[in-house]
């Protein structure tokens, strides 16, 4: 989940990194409040959750209170990105001599943590990167060890910083890092880190991402930053097909069947399985297809809950079938997916083995499971078709238009038919 | 006659009559397949038949071939070989 800029410099505040004079106002009033407190030159910046903000006029600089005040009204008024503010952020225009990037960011290939620092601050760091990369340095670190200020220091002096810059900078890194750990954070980003003329260093802004799993136990930060339980924080507003997603998830207890998300191809996806549900997708995609929606089942859901998220997934306009598939599984069943999604087709006056491009989930009861789609005439694939192949499968059928019926037929195969088509 | 795609399930009229193994029908499925009338009769609660998770509680519950599980969808019962009525 993503924190807005005010809440971010809360956040760093807390891990103890030093930030500029500033305040959160809702009103122009309260900006100019906070102005007059502050008592100096200010940049009034619009808290959204979207980037170019500067671009979008969303970032002013004033020289006095009514000034400040002036500007909130016209920001607060102002959509960026297809979002309203929540507010401004009237902050001390500091007195930069230099500026500095410090971030940390989740690998997900390593799997690691990595924390980069940049005497390039103030732009994006992918830039900076690629084309000053002799003033990126990085490192990763772990988890399970304590973050060290000497770590912190290799980093910073490996592009050169010495002296009064290193001994400031580095308690700054190190916090940035730690925080980072303690928050279950997977991006903790302070760009710029403003060197004031005075040789302090400050945070002038932030950029926090949180990993969303962990807002139960982060709830105490949450509650400080007054973040209720009831905002997603996600990119964008749920549509409502997501919406509906989520209510057929919480229609009954068992196992998972939503964290859906629309696109706007043809293939419906009834996806899942310990990170199965991304292969899939991604898998889809690469074979050429176009997913109407991403989402996750598993965790062995209902009949009821199958039911309802294949559903849902059939009535979106353009879906012209469905691919129901999954890596193996152990403890959510077939027999029960199998059945869910073929009410789903049936109560909606579909015939199953037209609208199921390709049914591919192996694993806890897949004999009856198959005896079901056998039934149904539904082509079905085994743990020997792999999960790239069965897109490929699906795709073949969107793209080839094959309705049911005696075109449908060539699809069908049982598991001896394509049991020696191992495609690893 | 059942509303259900893929499962139906016979009772005995001995077994849907006694208020003792009604209630214990009731309580062993998982699914909430059975329930009890206000007179405590056995009824079967046919838009949850198809959440039945084949786990034999309510066979085992009963005495023996009184309840059978049919699978609609091959035909097949349980407990395996059981006759089933009409069929």
């Amino acid at each position: 989940m993503r924190f807005f800029e005010y809440e971010s410099r809360a956040i760093v505040a807390k891990a103890g990194i030093p930030i500029t004079k500033q305040g959160f106002a809702k009103t122009p009033e309260e900006a100019r409040r906070i102005a007059e407190q502050i008592g100096g030159p200010v940049v009034i910046k619009s808290q959204v959750l979207s980037g170019g903000r500067m671009k979008a006029g969303g970032v002013k600089f004033a020289d006095t209170p009514d000034e400040a005040a002036g500007h909130a009204e016209r920001i607060l008024e102002l959509e960026i990105g297809g979002h309203m503010p929540r507010g401004v952020l009237v902050d001390d225009r500091a007195d930069v001599k230099h500026e500095y990037y410090a971030g940390v960011v989740w690998d997900g290939i390593r799997k690691l943590p990595v924390i980069l620092f940049s005497d390039m601050g103030g732009i994006d760091i992918e830039e900076v990167a690629e084309n000053h990369p002799d003033h990126v340095a990085r490192a990763h670190f772990s988890t399970l060890r304590p973050f060290s200020d000497w770590q912190a220091k290799q980093l910073i002096s490996s592009l050169g910083v010495t002296g009064s810059a290193l001994n400031r900078l580095t308690p700054i890194l190190a916090r940035l890092a730690r925080l980072f750990l303690s928050y279950d954070m997977t991006l903790a980003e302070i760009n710029p880190l403003g060197e004031l003329t005075d040789g302090a260093f400050v945070a002038l802004d932030a950029h926090m991402d949180m990993e969303n799993e962990a807002r139960p136990r982060q709830k105490e930060l949450l509650h400080e930053l007054g973040v209720g339980d009831e905002e997603t924080r996600q990119a964008r507003e749920p549509t409502p097909f997501e919406l509906a997603g989520e209510q057929v998830d919480a229609m009954d207890h068992r196992g998972v069947a939503g964290n859906v998300t629309e696109f706007d191809g043809n293939l419906g996806l009834v996806i899942g399985a310990g990170g199965g549900s991304l292969t899939l997708f991604d898998a889809v995609r690469a074979q050429g297809g176009k997913p109407a929606n991403y989402c996750e089942i598993g965790g062995n859901p209902s009949v009821r809950k199958a039911c309802g998220l294949a559903k849902l997934v059939l009535q979106k306009p353009g879906v012209e079938r469905i691919a129901v598939m999954m890596s193996i599984v152990s403890n959510t069943r077939v027999d029960i997916v199998a059945r869910g999604v073929i009410k789903a087709c049936v109560e909606l006056g579909h015939d199953p083995a037209e609208k199921i491009a390709i049914f591919r989930i192996p694993g806890a009861w897949e004999e009856e499971g198959f005896k079901i789609l056998e039934r149904y005439g539904i082509e079905y694939a085994d743990r020997s078709v792999s999960l790239h192949e069965a897109a490929r499968r699906a795709v073949e059928k969107i793209q080839g238009g094959n309705g049911a019926g005696a075109e449908g037929d060539q699809f069908r195969q049982t598991t001896a038919e394509i049991g020696s088509e191992t495609d690893v | 006659m059942t509303d259900a795609l893929f499962i139906d399930v016979e009772v005995d009229a001995s077994v849907a009559q006694d208020r003792e193994l009604a209630a214990k029908l009731t309580e062993v499925c998982p699914v909430d397949i059975f329930a009890q009338s206000d007179d405590g009769a056995l009824e079967i609660v046919q838009e949850n038949l198809d959440e039945c998770v084949l786990c034999e509680l309510c066979i085992n519950a009963a005495p023996p071939g009184t309840v059978k599980v049919i699978k609609l969808y091959s035909g097949e019962t349980l407990p395996a070989g059981a006759a089933v009525a009409g069929g």
